[in-house]
């Protein structure tokens, strides 16, 4: 499979710090991951240095905790509860201000676009996938100004995924562990440094300000081996049928009483899913009455404003909400978008505080093998 | 056109969330002279029969002078609002509702109790009265409590966020201290408004808002097991200070034995 | 215009309609044209309240001027209530798919609605009224809790009154004097002078509502595909992004609020879609 890769070249690993240099020259805002908080977080960065070396990761339903080994390398963890949506599709932003005058005349003010480009140095291949899919939702049909902005300017730095979470299960979508598309370079991580591919014209005229030297296929050969290894350990998978015949043709599945016992309904699913759009608005008034910002906020559809009608709440109860959670992610999506929302990150069911696990839940409500209830 | 007129009215109460209203700094300037503060002894204005547009009202119903004087109030105003924990649920000092024994724990406490005049229970002020707006919190957020002003002067009633203090977490950007660090945070079945405060800064929420909207509070009672509390703790968790909230009261009574006791 | 962002709109004009139901008429202060379908609604924003959707009844393009009819039921509704003329709000809009009034060119109409005064079912009627010859028959059947909350009395005496056109009113509960029918709207099609396979439906109001009329029209001759309702969902952003007003695949904002019955009918009365 060697043959059919792109042409990659070598950067050794005391290189790395001039990708940060040539992107801060060029007028990039670099963020990548760090730990911070306990956890991998993607932050403003512009020392490899801050890289979290050394640290890798241990995920289970419900769990997460970092630990350190030893070892040089930089991105030998599975992602944390989030990587770079919230930079693109902000959890808080000003959509418009109205401005009322004395007489009582209103005047509706667009923001100043201020951000600078933004590069991200550790897109994985969900989030890549992910980002796609935020692409139609955010610009194809209806265009979103703000998100628009920010993602004409942004440069991805892809690194391919050697360190699955035995909750990741992108194997079993088609998303990862290898990156494919959606980035301008993309590395491969060994011990002594990084493959380098690209795949923009951008992207090859930043790698060409960088001291790369010929990959050997001793690089190669160990590249390829750890990303194809990932598929052999992750044992999480949604089931294969298409979903669309079946969740749809399963609402009243016993199911989905049995995991709205269990469900919080507290959106943590929701706000760390990279695919996830759904936001309300509001209007945040100056004291005064002078100014009023008309803001958008990251929602869920496991809160009541997202159901919310005069008179009438959708979805009152969580055996709703987590079934339009999982029609609309694993279903509808295909009808909206032509694929399914879900890119297996996982991040569902490792921020999940009590541990639900979405693959678990599809394939109990979707598999026809499981077994009518017997008298337990 | 006369400015509207407000009053802050103090129950049983720490006075914490008059404070929301002092500590606002230039906004307190401002909102000055947008309204007329008839009463608010905090801030050195006293007339407590003012009849009013707005009246907020601090403090649970715990004295036999507050069960009168709590309808005075109601009398004198056009809206009332209850300002944080004791007066929309009862506050810390509801606790002694649990056990029934208000006259053991005055006896064993002070030295004189005789001049305690305290009713054997301590209630929320919608107990009494008809409420129009309850902001929780203990305290009140000033920002939100600026904000249900503002929208008071508009003619529009305040928004009414019973979200998830778990969702606004994650706007912020917080780590999750029930996934990261195994702590037994309140936030699946607490409403925001504090902005995720306690997560910001690494520690779990121990729910001074209240119960947010559709609380699954058995599941977090497993949950909070399931880290390690003894039943006790998971009573004390939803038994603290919105003890009469009924979400919070029946999932507390759940775990609880008289006394906290283990078991 | 940019769907994202408000115009400045003025009240030239407001009507009580009911304790609860108010009409504002609005003018674009801007000047620039607009033109909507029947069906479509606005966005309609007070200053530091927020948005609320709306839909059109009607517009006077020679006179620049919008007409909505609201119920005064939440936060944002209540403070338009108390809107006076010469005020401002902010308008965004028209969004969304409207009634199909082209395909049903030539054909009968049955309007069925339910509930306070529908107005999204108005509009059509002012919509065929402009353009008479163009349709068929026009029946009006319109169904109330209570006969206090029908709005509209005396236009609905005067469309009784033009050729070809049928009114119909059915109320829940009646107050003495009342000369319509008393009970469920979906009993008036019994008296519906109806042409089944060259009838179009076009239904506005509770879904139960809704969905009934739509099986009995159905089982009546109109073909699946001629009957249309138009939905009712929490729509914030107006252009399919929010996400809250989801029916399955479908974005009621964007791809709605009206819609062929069959594209609703599986979920249609399924609670939690």
């Amino acid at each position: 499979m060697t043959a059919t890769m792109p042409e990659q070249r070598f950067l050794p690993r005391e290189s790395l710090q001039t990708l940060f240099d040539v992107l801060a020259e060029r007028g990039y805002r670099t963020i990548g991951p760090v730990v911070l908080d306990k956890a991998i977080q993607y932050v403003e960065l512009s020392d490899a240095s801050a890289l979290p070396t050394g640290w890798t990761d241990d995920q289970q339903p419900g769990h997460y905790r970092l630990t350190q080994v030893e070892s040089p390398r930089c991105f030998a963890w599975a992602n944390g509860p989030q990587a770079f949506k919230p930079y693109l599709n902000r959890s808080r932003e000003v959509l418009w201000e109205s401005r009322r005058d004395s007489e009582g005349n209103l005047e509706f003010v667009l923001p100043t676009p201020t951000d600078k480009p933004l590069a991200v140095i550790g897109a994985r291949a969900c989030d890549l996938a992910a980002l796609a899919l935020q692409d139609r939702h955010f610009l194809d049909q209806a265009r979103d100004p703000g998100y628009a902005a920010r993602r004409a300017s942004l440069f991805s730095v892809a690194v391919h995924c050697t360190h699955p979470a035995t909750t990741c299960f992108c194997v079993s979508t088609g998303d990862g562990p290898r990156a494919t598309s959606g980035f301008d370079i993309a590395l491969s991580e060994l011990d002594d440094g990084y493959l380098v591919e690209t795949s923009s014209d951008t992207g090859r005229a930043l790698a060409a300000a960088l001291p790369l030297q010929p990959a050997d296929d001793e690089h190669n050969r160990a590249a390829a081996a750890e990303i194809d290894a990932v598929a052999q350990r992750q044992c999480r998978q949604l089931p294969s049928d298409d979903l669309r015949q079946t969740l749809f043709s399963r609402l009243d599945h016993p199911r989905w009483e049995d995991v709205a016992a269990r469900c919080l309904s507290c959106g943590n699913c929701t706000s760390v899913c990279p695919t996830c759009f759904c936001h309300s608005e509001r209007d945040q008034v100056e004291l005064g009455g002078a100014r009023s910002q008309h803001l958008r906020e990251w929602d869920s559809c496991f809160s009541e404003g997202h159901g919310h009608l005069h008179g009438f709440q959708v979805r009152p109860e969580t055996r709703h909400r987590y079934r339009q959670w999982l029609t609309h992610k694993l279903d509808s999506w295909h009808d909206q978008y032509g694929r399914s929302g879900c890119v297996g990150c996982g991040r569902c069911i490792t921020w999940c505080p009590v541990g639900i696990d979405l693959t678990a839940e599809a394939h109990a409500i979707c598999d026809d093998a499981i077994e009518p209830e017997d008298s337990a | 056109m006369a400015k509207p007129s407000i009053a802050v009215h103090k129950f049983s109460s720490c006075d914490g969330c008059q404070l929301a209203f002092l500590n606002a700094g230039p906004d307190l300037l401002k909102l000055a002279e947008l309204v007329d503060i008839r009463h608010f002894l905090e801030a050195g204005m006293a007339d407590e029969d003012a009849k009013v547009d707005i009246a907020f009202v601090e403090g649970s119903i715990s004295t036999r002078d507050e069960l009168t004087r709590i309808q005075q109030v109601r009398a004198n105003s056009r809206i009332v609002v209850t300002i944080g924990a004791c007066a929309t649920a009862g506050g810390l000092q509801a606790l002694r509702n649990l056990d029934g024994r208000h006259e053991e724990w005055k006896h064993a406490i002070y030295a004189q109790p005789d001049f305690i005049q305290t009713l054997d229970r301590a209630e929320p002020v919608a107990a009494h009265i008809e409420v129009d707006f309850e902001l929780w919190g203990c305290p009140v957020d000033a920002a939100q409590l600026l904000a249900a002003v503002q929208q008071l002067l508009f003619g529009v009633s305040p928004l009414d966020v019973r979200d998830k203090v778990c969702a606004e977490c994650k706007r912020q950007q917080t780590i999750c201290v029930i996934v990261a660090d195994g702590q037994p945070c309140m936030g699946p079945v607490t409403r925001t408004g504090c902005g995720a405060l306690c997560p910001r800064f690494g520690r779990d929420c121990y729910a001074c808002y209240g119960p947010s909207e559709n609380p699954n509070t058995a599941a977090m009672g497993q949950a909070l097991a399931g880290l390690g509390l003894p039943p006790a703790d998971i009573a004390r968790r939803f038994l603290f200070i919105n003890s009469q909230a009924p979400a919070f009261h029946r999932a507390g009574l759940a775990h609880y034995r008289a006394g906290f006791a283990d078991e | 215009m940019s769907p994202n962002l408000p115009r400045q709109a003025e009240v030239v004009d407001r009507t009580e309609e009911s304790p609860s139901t108010f009409t504002l008429h609005l003018r674009l202060t801007d000047g620039a044209p607009y033109r909507f379908d029947p069906g479509q609604f606005n966005m309609l924003y007070l200053h530091g309240a927020g948005e609320v959707a709306i839909s059109i009844v009607a517009g006077d393009a020679q006179a620049g001027v919008l007409t909505h009819t609201i119920r005064a039921l939440g936060r944002v509704t209540k403070g338009l209530q108390q809107l006076g003329v010469g005020e401002h709000i902010g308008l965004r809009g028209p969004f969304g798919q409207g009634w199909p009034m082209q395909q049903a060119q030539g054909r009968d109409l049955v309007i069925v609605t339910g509930g306070l005064g529908c107005a999204p079912a108005v509009s059509i009627v002012h919509h065929v009224l402009d353009q008479r010859t163009r349709y068929g028959r026009l029946s009006i059947l319109q169904g109330v809790k209570h006969t206090d909350d029908l709005i509209w009395r005396e236009q609905y005496a005067a469309w009784a009154q033009l050729p070809n056109t049928q009114v119909l009113l059915a109320a829940d509960v009646a107050a003495p004097g009342w000369r319509g029918h008393v009970g469920q709207v979906t009993a008036l099609f019994d008296q519906l002078e109806l042409d089944a396979p060259r009838s179009s439906a076009m239904l506005c109001g509770p879904e139960p509502m809704m969905q009934a009329a739509a099986e009995q029209l159905h089982a009546r001759g109109l073909t699946a595909d001629a009957i249309f309702l138009s939905m009712e969902r929490n729509m914030q952003c107006a252009i399919g992004h929010c996400g809250h007003c989801q029916i399955g695949p479908d974005f009621v904002c964007r791809d709605g609020p009206v819609f062929p019955w069959p594209r609703l009918r599986p979920l249609l009365g399924v609670r939690g879609f």
